[in-house]
């Protein structure tokens, strides 16, 4: 296909399903994994903790939790519900498995990330961020009108995911770690953000404010190393 | 023009609406079958009578495994065979909408009823048979009744493998599609050159391109044409719901602009069939009803296609 021809296209001739059959694919994933939602928002919680008190071994609990829900997320959602109906998502899978290679190898091995103790500005953005995944993001259902049946929760859905990681590579170090961490996750916020605007959802500024935010908070001068 | 009820497929038909009558609770069966029956206009190179109005699945019929859209689609196509509807249009493209039409037609015990159009839609044309054959599985048809080259990609490769199968009884009729007033072109050398039953394109009341070369040439090669994209993806309809709809639709038994924008492209006389898309009984039986009533003729045809144009 030439380029005038791809550029005949509206972003929403390519979209091949509707808002109503994207938001059903929450309710029937969380139907179909309940009551995993309170194991995933009780990890979330241990991952918080540990981003608040960093210590190696956290920060490597949370490398390794990450990396579990990045697979996870692939396999239950990505591949089982929405490839389905979205082609495209076949080509993100791969994508998936290899982010959560990149967190092993990048957060656990060798030595690991370091996650600032002290108040800063990319730390306040990263946690910031975390936050919202964890626990606004879910939430975003209810003024959606979704009810919590449709609730986005870290570790199971990709959204928050991509946004808690952002989080935490935005306030990691060193940087020539952080930064590879934060691609993948960019990439898929930026890719939901804007299918989630052509859809005309309500909830498609999160994931695009989260990758700016992850920039800024990254590209943030740095003081001291970090623990 | 001719009227044809199909009163042995609508028999068999109506005894498997029933279990899904109950499951999708659908209005009685006695209110789905008193439907007056579509007018029907034959496909040039058989002389096989199709209704005008036949039934996309882009978007609308891409609902995953979700029983609960699932059991909504099928009493749409419960709807659309009750009122003598046939061709139902897909292709691999749609995600998962051929499993979904798979699922309604083994539901509503239609698969005798439905004339099943498909694509071929692959870059790789030695794969187009095993696509094809996919696809088939998924309607769980015996064969295709139309198979078309999707969007002329890799057109000749593929367009050769579709008249290879039809030479081998594999698929009844053969042809190609475009939408969007794309690579028309490109359509009028094949349809000068290829043998055709059909060509899909986009045409209404707003886009009127194919009326200048398209449409004219279908009718001199004997080619069917079929109308994608009739209320272009709803934005047309949505757009026009603002309007009032001019009192004089009435003389054509318009009731809306939805039959106001189907009568308008039926009754172009090149046109085989539009196929527009629902995820709504009630926009399926408006649909099917335009092809009921009485279509416009030149002069009206006319009419409407300024009279919208001015607002
Ligand atoms: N290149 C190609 O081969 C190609 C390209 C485009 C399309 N197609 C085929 O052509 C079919 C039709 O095109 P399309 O689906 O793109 O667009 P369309 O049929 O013009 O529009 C579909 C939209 O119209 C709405 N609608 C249907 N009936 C209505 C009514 N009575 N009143 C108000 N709104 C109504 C539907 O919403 P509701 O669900 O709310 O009713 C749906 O969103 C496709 O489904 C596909 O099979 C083929």
């Amino acid at each position: 296909m030439g380029l005038s021809e791809w550029l005949s296209y509206r972003p929403e001739d390519l979209l091949m399903f509707s808002l109503r059959v994207y938001e059903r694919l929450f309710e029937l994933h969380n139907q179909a994994l309940w009551p995993m939602q309170l194991l995933a928002l009780g990890l979330g919680g241990a991952m918080l903790f540990a981003l608040l008190r960093p210590r190696p071994w956290g920060t490597r609990l949370i490398a390794a939790l990450l990396a579990v829900a990045w697979v996870f997320v692939a396999w239950a959602f990505l591949w089982q519900r929405y490839a389905p109906i979205n082609w495209g998502i076949r080509y993100v899978v791969p994508l998936f498995v290899l982010q959560a290679l990149l967190l092993i190898a990048l957060g656990m091995l060798k030595g690991g990330l370091g996650l600032p103790a002290r108040w800063s500005v990319p730390r306040g953005l990263g946690l910031a961020l975390f936050l919202h995944a964890l626990i606004l993001h879910p939430l975003m259902a209810l003024p959606a009108g979704r009810g919590l049946q449709g609730a986005e929760v870290l570790g199971l859905t990709p959204d928050p995911l991509a946004i808690a990681t952002l989080g935490m590579a935005a306030m990691a170090s060193p940087a020539q770690r952080a930064w590879p961490l934060l691609v993948i996750p960019a990439l898929w916020c930026l890719v939901s953000g804007t299918t989630l605007a052509t859809l005309g959802a309500a909830g498609a500024w999160p994931p695009l404010l989260a990758v700016g935010l992850a920039l800024v908070a990254r590209l943030w001068p740095r003081g001291s190393p970090t623990a | 023009m001719t009227h044809h009820p199909h009163p042995l497929s609508r028999r068999t038909l109506l005894g498997g609406m029933l279990s899904v009558a109950a499951a999708a609770s659908l209005p009685p069966l006695g209110a789905l079958a008193r439907q007056p029956g579509p007018q029907m206009r034959e496909v040039p190179s058989t002389g096989e009578p199709l209704p005008l109005v036949g039934l996309g699945s882009w978007i609308t019929f891409n609902v995953g495994e979700d029983p609960l859209l699932l059991e909504e689609c099928t009493a749409v196509m419960a709807q659309f065979f009750a009122m003598g509807g046939r061709m139902i249009d897909s292709s691999p493209m749609y995600g998962s909408s051929q499993a979904t039409i798979g699922h309604g037609l083994e539901a509503l015990d239609a698969v005798a009823q439905v004339y099943a159009a498909d694509k071929i839609w692959t870059s790789n044309p030695a794969g187009g048979p095993a696509q094809v054959e996919a696809s088939r599985r998924d309607w769980g048809v015996p064969r295709f009744d139309l198979l078309q080259v999707h969007n002329l990609v890799a057109w000749e490769a593929n367009l050769e493998t579709l008249l290879g199968m039809k030479a081998a009884g594999k698929v009844r009729h053969v042809g190609i599609t475009t939408s969007h007033g794309r690579r028309h072109d490109g359509v009028e050398h094949i349809m000068r050159d290829a043998p055709l039953d059909f060509v899909q394109l986009t045409y209404n009341v707003v886009d009127r391109e194919a009326e200048q070369r398209l449409l004219p040439l279908a009718r001199e090669r004997g080619i069917g044409v079929i109308v994608n994209r009739p209320f272009r993806q709803g934005r047309l309809t949505e757009r026009l719901a603002r309007e009032p709809l001019p009192a004089w639709a009435a003389e054509i038994g318009a009731e809306s602009w939805a039959q106001f924008i189907l009568k308008f492209i039926i009754s172009h006389p090149a046109v085989s069939c539009a196929i527009p898309a629902t995820t709504r009984v009630d926009h399926v039986r408006e649909n099917m009803a335009a092809a009921g009533t009485p279509l416009p003729d030149d002069a009206l045809r006319r009419r409407m296609a300024d009279h919208v144009r001015a607002l």
